[in-house]
């Protein structure tokens, strides 16, 4: 008490931190990736255990060679890439090949940017399109569903529910197995279920709030169910949009990623529809069967500008 | 349950000194009396070096129209007129009073029988308040007369009492109206006819249920009085906020409250008044918390003003081990303290002690863009922005983003998880920015 310590209010602090929340979504991504465990078995568990520690370590040696920064590795952002570019990618995807896609989301789209909270666009989702490019013969060839499976590079291959439809095919699984996530598919964006497990804890431990989820979700069973209405032999049925590809993945945990996405609620809904519409006019009319990343790097570009332009509702404003 | 609309947070309450009966504290050997404001010029002086005097004489005498009259706590010599350190953290001008016995001017009704009936005209509450030094007792001490006194053409509709004690740890009001709430409600009946209005409502916060039902009883017999509980949430004590809490009307950016029908006092300041008009006694003494997770003994005491707060903390057993931090009023937007040789003054609610590990503020992190200081700001303000362009001397930018719109309330620093110090940096740009304000509206 001879010295007593001065400083300018507030004198308390909530006790919430980075590594807490990044930690947090870390633990609503486990349902999915037990998900993808079990349904496509030891790969899956390669390609995330690969891609989570290339991550930190690309972090790791940039900041002490490059960068000669503070030391971020341990606040779980870096992991939380690694785990949700795994989470893009297919299971039987070469280990080479993932330490590229961490390198690039890493290198390229976070460090190199300044590190956490400077990035213009989600580092796991730049890792997977560049990918995507790079190697698109290995990116789409998906493994088939094979409970415990113990195959890696030689498990046996089928096309995904999206791909299958973009072709003119029309054997799509039941509503229920694409709900439960038992169809071919990057190895964790094919359980609904287990998303929408980790989208609940999120919005009780307020991690996100439910405004991009929702935004995105509904304008794509909108403006999918609109088409769909027109002419249901032309276009896919809303439920298969929702439940197919990396929509629930992207609404949920690409698309809400903090640093990426818009920072109040008018702007998220500008943010989410954005992603919506874009996600269902790359599905129906572009080369590519699946359009959730395009959309959501394309409106991370965005985010600035929405920034910007859209205010939140101030106080006084508009007083009734 | 009502509460505002936009933003908040919820600290832990911490409420240790609740239920405590107010205790008198001790009459100290000297006293040293600001004559300093938070706002507004100081008083000046009408004593000088040896005169004698009784307690509630007038020592002070307001200085301009947002300045207060300022009178003796204790009766005895005038040792000094000079400048002493208080919780502002300056050097200001102080009466240093030698106390000698507890000798009180004639007029204050020293009884302790309430006295209901008021048939002063408006005019006469005011004088009577005004006279007797009477200041927001909320933390801002503005001058009670001066915001009884309405800008020509506004007429108030609704009297809202602040009694919702918001700041974790703090538990004066509280105590407050546990125990003299029927003079709490003469009060805010003497308030409703000053301005002129037929409504009352008392907004407390859900916390305080005994307090709630306790004034709710009472009030059945006054006109025009209710009570609103709130949900719990801070900073309600805030005024937009409360007003938008309790009759959902927000007063816009720059504007007073009256401009939405509407006049907000504390709930220590209704007592004042109530003591004020029909006791005669002018405000030198107010009720407050000594409180802390240490605390020996937290409690509540009423104390003279000018009393140094080491001659409260001794009483209250002293300032505990490990103590890192000493704050005079809450922990969201109370002073630290840089000693305990500084004068109780109006505005001072609580001395609270905080441990040492809790003072270290952890390490700054990079902006992580999770935009939570966005939706806690109960202003609507976008706090990582004005930070931003605070570092970089933005000053226009600042203007048209809002900054004077910032109650400083420190929810967006509370909350930021990379402990950014947002307050810190929009205090300052709001500083800058009033100026250049003030600057451009001399011309």
């Amino acid at each position: 008490m001879e010295k007593l310590i001065i400083s300018p209010a507030p004198h308390i602090h909530s006790g919430d931190s980075v590594s807490k929340n990044m930690t947090g979504v870390i633990i609503a991504l486990i349902p999915a990736l037990l998900a993808s465990l079990y349904f496509f078995g030891l790969g899956a568990l390669i390609v995330t255990v690969t891609s989570i520690v290339a991550c930190m370590l690309f972090e790791y040696l940039i900041q002490k060679y490059i960068i000669r920064g503070e030391k971020t590795i341990l606040d779980g952002s870096a992991a939380l890439t690694g785990l949700l570019l795994a989470f893009n990618l297919p299971s039987n995807l070469p280990v080479w090949i993932v330490l590229i896609g961490a390198l690039v989301a890493i290198g390229v789209a976070k460090m190199s940017f300044g590190g956490l909270g400077n990035n213009p666009f989600n580092p796991a989702l730049v890792g997977r399109v560049f990918l995507l490019i790079s190697f698109p013969v290995q990116m789409t060839t998906w493994p088939v569903v094979e409970p415990f499976s113990m195959s890696y590079l030689d498990a046996a291959t089928g096309a995904t529910v999206l791909s299958l439809l973009n072709e003119g095919s029309a054997a799509i699984p039941s509503a229920k197995d694409m709900f439960l996530g038992n169809m071919p598919g990057s190895l964790g964006e094919v359980s609904a279920v287990a998303l929408l497990i980790g989208l609940v804890y999120m919005l009780i431990r307020k991690i996100i709030t439910w405004h991009i989820p929702v935004s995105i979700l509904l304008t794509v069973a909108v403006f999918a169910g609109i088409l769909y209405l027109v002419d249901p032999a032309t276009y896919i049925s809303p439920l298969v949009h929702l439940l197919t590809g990396g929509l629930m993945l992207g609404a949920i945990f690409m698309a809400t990623d903090y640093v990426t996405s818009p920072m109040n609620p008018k702007g998220m809904w500008i943010y989410g529809v954005g992603i919506g519409i874009l996600t269902v006019v790359i599905r129906t009319w572009g080369a590519y069967p699946e359009g959730v990343s395009f959309a959501i790097l394309i409106m991370n570009g965005f985010t600035p500008l929405i920034n910007f332009y859209v205010k939140p509702k101030r106080f006084g404003e508009k007083a009734k | 349950m009502k509460t505002f609309r936009i933003g908040g947070v919820h600290p832990a309450e911490n409420k240790f000194s609740a239920g405590k009966k107010i205790q008198q504290a001790e009459i100290p050997k000297m006293v040293a009396i600001p004559l300093a404001h938070y706002i507004g010029n100081p008083s000046e002086a009408i004593v000088k070096k040896g005169d004698m005097v009784k307690v509630g004489q007038m020592i002070g005498q307001a200085n301009g129209f947002v300045s207060a009259n300022v009178h003796a706590s204790v009766s005895g010599k005038i040792n000094k007129i000079d400048v002493q350190l208080d919780a502002s953290g300056y050097k200001r001008p102080a009466v240093f009073i030698d106390v000698e016995g507890d000798d009180w001017i004639e007029t204050i009704d020293k009884s302790n029988v309430i006295k209901r009936e008021c048939n002063l005209s408006k005019e006469e509450i005011i004088k009577k308040i005004k006279d007797a030094g009477i200041v927001g007792l909320g933390g801002a001490t503005f001058p009670a007369h001066v915001k009884l006194s309405l800008p020509p053409g506004k007429k108030a509709e609704v009297l809202i009492i602040n009694a919702v004690e918001c700041e974790p740890y703090l538990t004066c009001d509280h105590q407050l109206m546990l125990e003299h709430g029927e003079e709490i409600l003469v009060g805010v009946s003497i308030l409703m006819k000053a301005l002129e209005v037929e409504k009352a409502i008392i907004g407390i916060e859900n916390n305080k249920p005994d307090a709630i039902s306790h004034l709710k009883k009472l009030a059945t017999t006054f006109k025009g009085i209710t009570i609103e509980p709130l949900k719990v949430q801070y900073p309600q004590g805030g005024e937009k906020q409360l007003i938008d809490a309790v009759v959902r009307r927000q007063v816009p950016s720059g504007r007073i409250p009256v401009e939405v029908g509407a006049v907000v006092f504390n709930v220590g300041t209704t007592f004042a008044v109530y003591e004020a008009v029909q006791k005669n006694k002018p405000m030198f003494e107010r009720v407050m918390t000594v409180t802390g997770k240490d605390a020996p003994n937290p409690s509540n005491y009423r104390v003279r003003l000018g009393t140094y707060l080491a001659h409260v903390v001794e009483q209250a057993g002293g300032v505990p081990e490990g103590t890192g931090k000493i704050i005079g009023g809450g922990p969201m937007m109370g002073r630290s303290l840089m000693n305990l040789n500084i004068p109780m003054a109006k505005g001072s609610a609580g001395i609270l002690y905080m441990r040492d590990e809790e003072t270290i503020r952890k390490p700054v992190q990079n902006c992580i863009r999770c935009s939570k200081c966005v939706s806690v700001c109960p202003m609507g303000l976008e706090p990582y922005l004005l930070m931003a362009q605070s570092e970089r001397n933005m000053w226009p930018e600042m203007e048209v983003d809002r900054v004077m719109d910032c109650i400083e309330c420190g929810s967006c620093s509370y909350t930021c998880p990379s402990n950014r110090p947002l307050l810190d940096y929009i205090r300052y740009g709001k500083a800058t920015v009033g100026g250049i304000i003030r600057n451009r509206n001399a011309k």
